[in-house]
């Protein structure tokens, strides 16, 4: 028996995006965002979409396309202390944000994951982030409702992989894209380096390529994936 | 007072440095000082901080800055670091403020209509890190209090702040409020307290300097 293989051009992949899609997009600052996954998206086009992200990268950088390109209208996420034109557009009202508590964020996208429809914890009660949401008690004490999160498609970045899917993240690189690549309808992963099947060791493999639908090989990088000169 | 607040750290302990003022924590810990320093976006053992032209690429802390790795760190999923902050993983946290409160608050994410990025990792840092301390300036650049009676901006937690290191001095926060403990040199008594927006518990003999 063999793999299947799921090596495809990254326009037909990102084609599958409608106008109206919630996306989930890895990455924590710059390692692990599928720079060249959100070009195709930005040229692809669809709009009003809602992206689930850490954050919105820094301006001129990763998701901020996006922004630019006037694609978003949600973005369900815990920072953009680095984004002034984000904040700017949450501030004027031009997108709607909704901000989790980082470690809820990557809990209820693992639910999602995970066949799972919610999380319960203590994490915020008793301030704003707790607005809203149902409160059930466990063993004595009040535990936030947080629902489990899933997107139509996924876009996730990994250093290494196979044509089946099978993914290694580096470094910090990996954050939220081996959970994002388990709760979405459809994954993409960018791969910088895509390696026949049994090229990666079936031990060193983060994510397995029964979650992922199509995978696209790099190449050489281009400068927004490099070291930030600040 | 973040030499000071780098003594805070005991042998063998998690931590997990907040970013700003926090961070500058590491430049006092030195190399040989059995310490995990942990980061939200997925390092356990961070090693010292790298210019551009040594950075790897894919190695930050979750402030951005380019960090290593010391032997025996390890990477793990966004899931996996906060399920160590929320299951009591982390000895200590430190963290920055724009307000504490004489009860333990701290409100250090949200100034309504002028700031708001969004709270990261910060409410589960102070809520579940087993020892909560603040750094921060004694008063912002407007020359108001940081530590009042009780804070008005949005809370990131309730009643979690144990200690204040400020440039001022070092204050706990007790059953009583706010307690002095150490002096920074030449600062006197009486500008600490004219400094602090709440009753300040002051010791019997005169306090250490740091």
């Amino acid at each position: 028996m063999k793999l299947p293989n799921k090596q495809c051009e990254i326009e037909a992949a990102i084609a599958i995006i409608k106008d109206g899609d919630t996306v989930m997009i890895g990455g924590f600052g710059v390692p692990g965002t599928p720079m060249t996954l959100i070009h195709a998206l930005v040229a692809h086009g669809a709009r009003d979409l809602t992206l689930v992200k850490n954050d919105a990268n820094e301006p001129g950088m990763g998701l901020d396309h996006l922004l630019k390109s006037g694609q978003v209208s949600r973005l369900v996420t815990t920072h953009l202390g680095l984004n002034s034109y984000a904040i700017g557009l949450m501030n004027e009202g031009k997108i709607s944000v909704e901000f989790n508590a980082q470690g809820i964020l990557a809990e209820r996208i693992r639910a999602g994951g995970s066949g799972i429809g919610a999380v319960l914890s203590d994490i915020g009660i008793g301030t704003e982030l707790a607005a809203g949401k149902q409160v059930v008690e466990i063993a004595g004490k009040p535990h936030l409702v947080e629902a489990a999160l899933r997107a139509d498609v996924a876009l996730i970045h990994a250093a290494c992989g196979d044509t089946f899917g099978n993914l290694a993240y580096a470094a910090t690189a990996q954050n939220f894209n081996p959970l994002m690549a388990m709760a979405a309808d459809c994954v993409i992963a960018e791969v910088e380096t895509v390696l026949p099947l049994g090229g990666l060791s079936a031990n060193a493999i983060h994510t397995s390529g029964v979650f992922i639908d199509h995978v696209t090989e790099l190449g050489d990088l281009s400068k927004e994936y490099a070291v930030v000169q600040r | 007072m973040v030499a000071r607040a780098a003594r805070e750290i005991a042998p063998g302990m998690v931590v997990n440095l907040g970013i700003g003022l926090p961070t500058k924590v590491i430049n006092h810990l030195s190399a040989d000082f059995p310490v995990c320093l942990h980061t939200e976006n997925g390092l356990a053992g961070i090693g010292p901080t790298l210019p551009p032209e040594m950075a790897d690429r894919n190695l930050i802390d979750a402030g951005g800055t380019y960090v290593s790795t010391v032997p025996g760190s390890a990477f793990f999923d966004s899931a996996t670091s906060f399920a160590m902050v929320r299951s009591g993983r982390l000895d200590l946290t430190m963290l920055g403020a724009f307000e504490v409160g004489a009860n333990g608050d701290l409100a250090n994410w949200k100034i309504p209509g002028k700031f708001s990025p969004g709270v990261g990792g910060g409410i589960e840092l102070a809520q579940k890190a087993r020892r909560v301390v603040v750094l921060t300036t004694h008063t912002d650049r407007a020359g108001n209090p940081k530590l009042k009676a009780a804070c008005s901006l949005p809370l990131t937690a309730h009643r979690c702040v144990a200690r204040v290191f400020t440039d001022m001095a070092v204050i706990d926060v007790g059953p009583q409020g706010f307690v002095l403990v150490e002096l920074a040199q030449g600062v006197s008594l009486p500008e600490v307290i004219e400094a602090t927006g709440a009753p300040l518990v002051t010791p019997q003999t005169p306090p250490a300097t740091f």
